[in-house]
């Protein structure tokens, strides 16, 4: 099912809570310099789905980089093989500074003396100017936009080979939104995988490349991002009427 | 009492205290990066000051043999670890850091102990005998409980706090030691007589709380260190290992403490099992400041040390007594204060 040289691909993801399995077998694989977005509504399994390839939940079934099983890795390892998660809590460290939080991005890079180190943090101030103008204040009071600027940027400090994104959206104004969507869509240049999981169907359609619909922890539909944006299920539940009527 | 007496309390006050803070400010380290209330801190503070008194009579100290054990219990549990892992690669590392060292520095000791080194040296040797137990213990005992409750990490802390007492009766044996002032220089100041020695202590102390803040601000692991303690998801999401975080927690926390202990050793007379009172102190000065507060804990800490030192002038008897019931009036302050909030479990 994967993709070839699918930068990651899992199979028959299951995990559960207890006795509630909140993931049933589910499949997927995304490619360097593509887009793939998960969709489907709350509680449907998607972060879940994230959680368990970063290895913070327990997973039965294959998860897969650069062909290599990544199943029985600690997350710390995972991260340091390049799957980065940005979590829907962006989980920043709210009592250091800016500058901190982005150094701290790097860490697993710093630990093998990675180069260019440097000039990534530049490009990150060059894609984030406000976060050059902040970097001496703590990131517990930066704004919501700036805080999911934070949290890309610190991810972006990783050298991301995987980049996951969990609700990027959540709780922004429309047009810092929009600022955030464009900056995903031009992370594609750079080479990177990435997953993108939104119930903002509409956004997420539009920039990805291929989709997926999460619904009650299965795959109930997937592919290319145009014609699952043209399907009617789609339409109708996630899209709804604004579409129709433009 | 009169002022020349008070000023003399005060000296001695401040000299304790400033040990405790070093004390305080590794029991609030090691709670907010590992969330274990760190009981056996007090216990490095008897091991360094015994380690250091035996190294100056000539002796090996137990010290060394002990870091054997501990070093042989180490590398069993990583090895099967890297086995189960299939990571045989890491076996060369973990053998020399848990095998050679402990016997490179076993040798290094018995060359060393009967040619009567200069201060500095046995100073170096001590703390490098003591600290390795740090890791070492938080690889056996607390590693594999990463994820359990503050309030199993504390029941662990104290059974681990009983053995380490055990073993240092096995190791160091029942009598106490003290070792030679660091320096007999007295100076006059205006009324007061300063001793060398709490000048120096009071030196050192600051020296090493500057070292840390040093490390905190601006190293990167020192960052790690913080970031683990403000938000442990989002610190293993940018690849800092819990594991690594807690290693190095317990390393500095026992440097801390064999350093406190060498500081302690010239002044009061160090039991296989004075450590506990010490650390104890220094335990109500991190209450102080609500275990998370560094700049509160040391203050706090000095409050002790002076507590301590004006009880002793006015009724000797209930010294311990006064300085444990100050932590009454602080719990009932801070609980009026502060809202409780549930304990947060991780996942």
């Amino acid at each position: 099912m994967s993709a070839p040289g699918g930068a990651l691909a899992i199979r028959d993801l299951a995990v559960s809570y207890g006795k509630v399995e909140a993931l049933h077998r589910a499949s997927l694989a995304v490619a360097p310099g593509r887009i793939v977005t998960v969709i489907g509504p709350n509680g449907a399994g998607k972060s879940t789905m994230l959680n368990a390839i970063m290895g913070l939940l327990p997973a039965a079934g294959t998860i897969e980089h650069d062909g290599e099983s990544i199943a029985r890795l600690e997350t710390e390892a995972r991260v340091g093989r390049g799957l980065v998660l940005v979590p829907e809590k962006r989980e920043l460290f709210a009592e250091m500074t800016v500058a901190d939080n982005l150094a701290l991005g790097a860490f697993p890079r710093h630990r093998r003396r990675d180069k260019g180190i440097g000039d990534d943090l530049e490009a990150v101030y060059a894609r984030f100017p406000r976060l050059r103008e902040r970097r001496a204040q703590l990131a517990g009071t930066l704004s919501g936009g700036e805080r999911q600027m934070l949290a890309l940027g610190r991810a972006l400090m990783a050298k991301p080979k995987v980049l996951m994104l969990d609700e990027p959206s959540l709780g922004l104004a429309p047009l810092i939104v929009r600022d955030i969507f464009r900056i995903i869509a031009d992370l594609r240049a750079t080479g990177v995988a990435i997953l993108l999981v939104e119930q903002n169907a509409r956004a997420a359609l539009q920039i990805a490349d291929y989709g997926y619909v999460l619904e009650t922890g299965e795959v109930v539909l997937e592919g290319p991002a145009a014609e699952l944006a043209a399907n009617p299920r789609v339409v109708e539940t996630y899209l709804g009427l604004a579409r129709r009527a433009g | 009492m009169n002022f020349d007496i008070a000023l003399l309390l005060a000296q001695d006050g401040l000299t304790n205290g400033a040990i405790y803070a070093l004390l305080a400010l590794a029991l609030v380290l090691v709670f907010a990066v590992t969330r274990v209330i760190f009981v056996p801190q007090g216990e490095f503070v008897a091991y360094g000051a015994l380690t250091l008194a035996s190294l100056q009579l000539g002796k090996v100290p137990g010290t060394a043999y002990l870091l054997i054990v501990a070093g042989v219990a180490t590398a069993a549990v990583e090895t099967l670890a890297a086995l189960r892992e299939r990571r045989p690669g890491r076996l060369p590392a973990l053998l020399a850091w848990n095998v050679a060292l402990p016997v490179a520095l076993l040798l290094a000791a018995r060359w060393a102990a009967p040619l009567a080194p200069p201060l500095w040296a046995q100073v170096a040797l001590a703390l490098a005998l003591v600290v390795p137990l740090g890791p070492m213990l938080y690889r056996l005992a607390f590693q594999p409980l990463a994820n359990a409750s503050v309030l199993v990490l504390l029941i662990v802390s104290v059974a681990v706090h009983f053995v380490m007492v055990g073993l240092g009766l096995l190791f160091f044996g029942a009598e106490g030691s003290r070792t030679p002032a660091f320096s007999d220089a007295r100076f006059a100041v205006g009324a007061m007589t300063v001793s060398g020695q709490s000048l120096f202590v009071i030196g050192a102390s600051l020296a090493l709380i500057f070292a840390l803040w040093l490390f905190f601000e601006r190293t990167l692991y020192g960052k790690a260190l913080r970031a683990t303690a403000v938000n442990r998801l989002g610190a293993r999401l940018v690849g800092i290992s819990t594991t690594l975080a807690g290693k190095l927690t317990f390393t500095l926390a026992a440097a801390i403490g064999a350093a406190s202990g060498i500081l302690v050793a010239p002044i009061t007379t160090i039991y296989y099992d004075s450590g506990f009172l010490i650390g104890l102190k220094g335990f109500v000065g991190a209450i102080i400041g609500g275990l998370v507060s560094y700049p509160l804990a040391a203050a706090g800490a000095l409050v002790v040390g002076l507590l301590e030192s004006f009880s002793s002038f006015w009724a000797s008897a209930f010294k311990e007594v006064i300085v444990f019931t100050l932590i009454i009036p602080v719990l009932l302050w801070r609980s009026l204060t502060t809202h409780h909030v549930e304990e947060e479990e991780d996942e």
